[in-house]
């Protein structure tokens, strides 16, 4: 036996003990060995591992540590050498992957370590997670619940669905069992239970507005959770075996339109509030969470919004309807007020046509039996008939005028014309009666009055006659002075400020008369229509008390200022008017220059074409007179009798040319007579020139009191007649040729 | 020779007063347009006159019964007539006539009318040599003098 060098005990006795370490050993080494397999197995079940070299390191020593004590099976009995080998061998590469085995756990046990932590940390965080996403699906249902509420509120604009729908969305969105809402009464001293949304409610169920719990709701305007028990929850019968649940009130302010500023939010001093209560379902164990009194919160802004949109709108639609109205009923007054006006001017034209041609009928006719043969008590009775006509006439032009003039189609119709002649052909037709009267007439024109003009003839006509008309009228004695100047300065009323532009001039008319005067208090009725302040005396006159109410209007028309002034009863009055007249151009100049006019020689340009008429009874001088006319390049008509001259006189006429031989008055009526039959006309009246073998001052005088524009002196020579057409034509008026 | 003629004739008649300016007027206004227009005034006039002349004479003849307003008025007219076409010496007869009527003497208004009568005739016959004078002139193509008085 050789001394081997294995380290082995060789205790005989022990046989028992070898067993049992050579049966630990084998199991250990199963063990060892199962252990990298199961290992194996594991880890090519799970999905991750991420140190696979460090199992396989482990699996190596584990192996190793296995196979050393298998090896070590064989030790117990004698072994030989190549046993022995193999078991340092396998002992040895043991001892060194375990080193390494164990040096490697040192670094891979706190990486381990940390996987574990951060694996309590991730699942902190998801439980956290879960948690906050739980508050959000709560919260976005709220949101949705309270975006759906709100929709099916906003939806309609009537009040009482608003508050209805409110009633049924909450309670559906929160599962109440019982949603009411307290209205406070007209008096604003108690609260009215309005609406409730599952128990039907006695009528006029009112709770006082006093209540500590109320102020308490309507105090804040927040949820505020009360107590089942107060009155404005207890809204059906006690029992006993009931388990309130939780009641939760919120203010809902009413808002007024009147609460809305324009530049602010609505300010919330209204202090009318509604009362909503809401009952969690009885017998459950649920509370109020928060989110759901922001919930209720929110609804309860929304409905006091709504309801106010629904107040604006019922105003408005109130509002609407009644301009509605309102514009139907003046629509219709329009219409009746322009068939009224129609119908008037209907019957104004309708009255013009009618009332004037048998009026033209009777002054026609009476003119021409003025001029037949009659006996004097004939001839009175015709003049008195003209007369009347003729007034009555007047009559009905003033008021045909006046009611054109008040309804302002009255236009002026603006021409060129001359004023000088204006005044002097004015004063020529009231010449007759104030002669009667020994009224003498002087007519004053100021120097600078320009002579040719723009404005309405017949109207300035007639206004000056008016005026002057009344001042003879008027007057039992004196004398009348009217006076024609140019005004530049202001005149009495002093928001009446006189500017003479460019083109433009004002006429100042004064008309002075020294009879019986006005009372200063009776002025201002002066110019109101068909007002007469005289007496009874004055009254017989005549008139119907529109010519000034006529002249004021047409003076207004042409811009200007009408007024009276007198001392007194018995002190005489003056009348004075401003009114606008246009400058014309022509022919002024040649006026402001100073050179006597050179008589111009064959002046037959001027006269070409120029329409006359002569009248003449003797056939010899009326064929001189024609010849010497058409000399001059005349067109000349010839009639030998004044009917036939009235006949055939016609605007086109410039000049009418009379044989005034026979004295008597009878002659110069024909003038008169022209002058009619031109006023009514819209035309200009042909200049009337008489031809007569008298020289004398009386014949001039009483041509000029006729009407007649001029004068001759028969015979008369070319020049002469050459000279005079030229006159006339310029100035429309002659009396030097004598 | 008879341009002369004519001048001296026209002068003649002026300085005897049978005419006065108012011819001179009526001169004037004959023209191209109205080459005869003196002539038509002047034959106008003397028919004018026989007519109011034997009207006048007619009333007068009513010896007992004179309408004087009816003298008067012819007169009237003829003195019209005469002053228009410048027969001076009718137009003074005419006056001194009218006078007499006026005053309604028979005897002088008779007296006038005689003369008035006379006068208008002599100077019809003058005016118609003056005429012809005219004529003669425009037929040997020469152009009617301008007489100056």
């Amino acid at each position: 036996m050789e001394v081997c060098n294995c380290i082995e005990p060789q205790w005989p006795a022990d046989e028992l003990l070898m067993k049992y370490q050579y049966i630990s050993d084998f199991f250990i080494a199963i063990a060892y060995f199962s252990i990298p397999l199961e290992l194996i197995y594991f880890v090519k079940k799970s999905a991750v591992f991420p140190y696979r070299w460090v199992l396989v390191q482990f699996g190596a020593f584990i192996v190793l540590c296995g196979a050393t004590h298998l090896i070590n099976l064989w030790t117990f009995t004698t072994h030989s050498r190549t046993v022995a080998l193999v078991m340092t061998t396998a002992k040895v590469l043991t001892a060194v992957v375990s080193c390494a085995t164990a040096l490697m756990l040192v670094h891979i046990i706190p990486d381990l370590l940390s996987v574990k932590t951060r694996e309590m940390f991730l699942k902190n965080k998801a439980a956290e997670l879960d948690r906050e996403m739980g508050l959000i699906r709560t919260q976005e249902e709220t949101g949705r619940h309270v975006r759906m509420l709100t929709h099916e509120i906003r939806s309609t604009l009537d009040r009482h669905t608003i508050l209805k729908t409110t009633l049924v969305e909450l309670g559906r969105t929160l599962a109440l069992e019982e949603c009411a809402l307290w209205m406070p009464t007209r008096t604003g001293l108690e609260l009215q239970l309005s609406y409730t949304l599952r128990h039907q409610h006695p009528v006029e169920y009112t709770v006082p507005i006093q209540l500590p719990v109320i102020n308490q709701v309507f105090g804040t305007s927040r949820a505020v959770k009360i107590s089942p028990n107060s009155p404005v929850a207890r809204l059906r019968p006690v029992s006993g075996k009931y388990m309130l649940g939780e009641v939760v009130a919120v203010r809902v302010p009413l808002l007024h339109l009147s609460n809305f500023q324009i530049n602010d939010w609505p300010e919330l001093t209204t202090k009318r509030y509604a009362l909503m209560v809401l009952m969690l379902p009885s017998d459950s164990a649920r509370q109020w969470h928060v989110h759901e009194l922001e919930l209720v919160e929110v609804v309860a802004d929304q409905v006091a919004v709504a309801l106010s949109h629904a107040a604006i709108l019922e105003e408005s639609m109130r509002a609407r309807d009644l301009l509605m109205e309102q514009n139907v009923a003046l629509d219709l007054a329009r219409r009746e007020a322009e068939t009224a006006i129609r119908a008037r001017n209907d019957f104004l034209a309708v009255m013009n046509h009618e009332m004037r041609t048998p009026m033209h009928a009777i002054i026609a006719l009476s003119s021409l039996l003025q001029e037949t043969e009659l006996t004097p008590e004939q001839r009175l009775m015709v003049e008195t008939i003209l007369k009347s006509s003729n007034l009555l006439a007047t009559l009905m032009n003033d008021v045909l005028d006046l009611s054109r003039l008040e309804d302002g189609s009255l236009q002026l119709e603006l021409g060129t014309f001359n004023l000088h002649t204006l005044f002097r052909e004015v004063l020529n037709l009231i010449k007759p009666i104030a002669v009667v009267k020994k009224l003498p007439i002087t007519l004053n024109l100021a120097p600078d009055l320009p002579e040719f003009v723009v404005g309405d003839e017949k109207r300035l006509t007639q206004i000056i006659l008016n005026i002057v008309g009344n001042a003879v009228k008027f007057s039992k004695q004196g004398s009348i002075y009217v006076t024609a100047l140019v005004t530049k300065s202001g005149t009495r009323s002093p928001d009446f400020f006189v500017v003479p532009t460019g083109s433009h001039f004002y006429l100042r008319v004064k008309v002075k008369d020294s009879g019986a005067g006005i009372n200063p208090q009776d002025i201002p009725k002066l110019f109101t229509k068909f007002a007469q302040t005289q007496s009874l005396a004055t009254r017989s006159s005549g008139g119907s008390g529109l010519g000034l109410a006529i002249s004021k209007r047409f003076v207004n028309l042409m811009e200007g200022n009408i007024w009276i002034e007198s001392d007194g009863l018995g002190k005489g009055c003056m009348a004075i008017f401003d009114v606008k007249l246009g400058i014309s151009e022509q022919s002024n100049e040649s006026k402001q220059s100073g050179i006597p006019k050179v008589p111009a020689t064959p002046q037959h340009a001027n006269f070409t074409g120029l329409k006359v008429l002569v009248m003449d009874e003797n056939g010899v001088s009326r064929m001189v007179t024609k010849g010497l006319l058409v000399h001059l390049g005349c067109e000349v008509t010839t009639v030998s009798s004044s009917e036939e001259c009235l006949r055939v006189v016609s605007h086109e006429h410039k000049v009418v040319f009379m044989d005034i031989c026979l004295p008597g008055v009878e002659n110069y009526q024909i003038s008169l007579r022209i002058h009619e039959k031109f006023t009514k006309q819209r035309h200009q009246r042909p200049l009337l020139v008489a031809l007569t073998g008298n020289t004398d001052k009386s014949t001039k005088d009483k041509c000029m009191s006729f009407g007649l524009d001029g004068v001759l002196l028969k015979p008369v020579s070319l020049d002469n007649m050459r000279d005079v057409l030229s006159d006339l034509l310029e100035h429309r008026v002659l009396y030097e040729a004598m | 020779m008879e341009k002369r003629q004519f001048r001296d004739y026209t002068i003649s008649l002026y300085h005897q007063g049978f005419l006065d300016d108012q011819f001179t007027e009526l001169k004037k206004l004959q023209d191209e347009c109205s080459p005869d227009f003196v002539a038509e005034v002047v034959s106008l006039f003397f028919e004018d006159c026989e007519k109011l002349i034997s009207n006048m004479a007619r009333a007068l003849d009513q010896t007992g019964n004179v309408d004087y307003k009816l003298v008067g008025s012819s007169v009237h007219q003829l003195k019209g007539s005469s002053s228009s076409v410048g027969a001076k010496r009718v137009k003074g007869l005419c006056v001194t006539l009218k006078e007499c009527c006026d005053s309604q003497n028979y005897e002088g208004c008779v007296r006038c009318l005689q003369q008035v009568d006379i006068e208008y005739k002599s100077l019809k016959g003058k005016l118609q040599d003056l005429f012809n004078l005219e004529q003669q002139i425009v037929q040997a193509g020469g152009r009617i003098p301008q007489v100056d008085i």
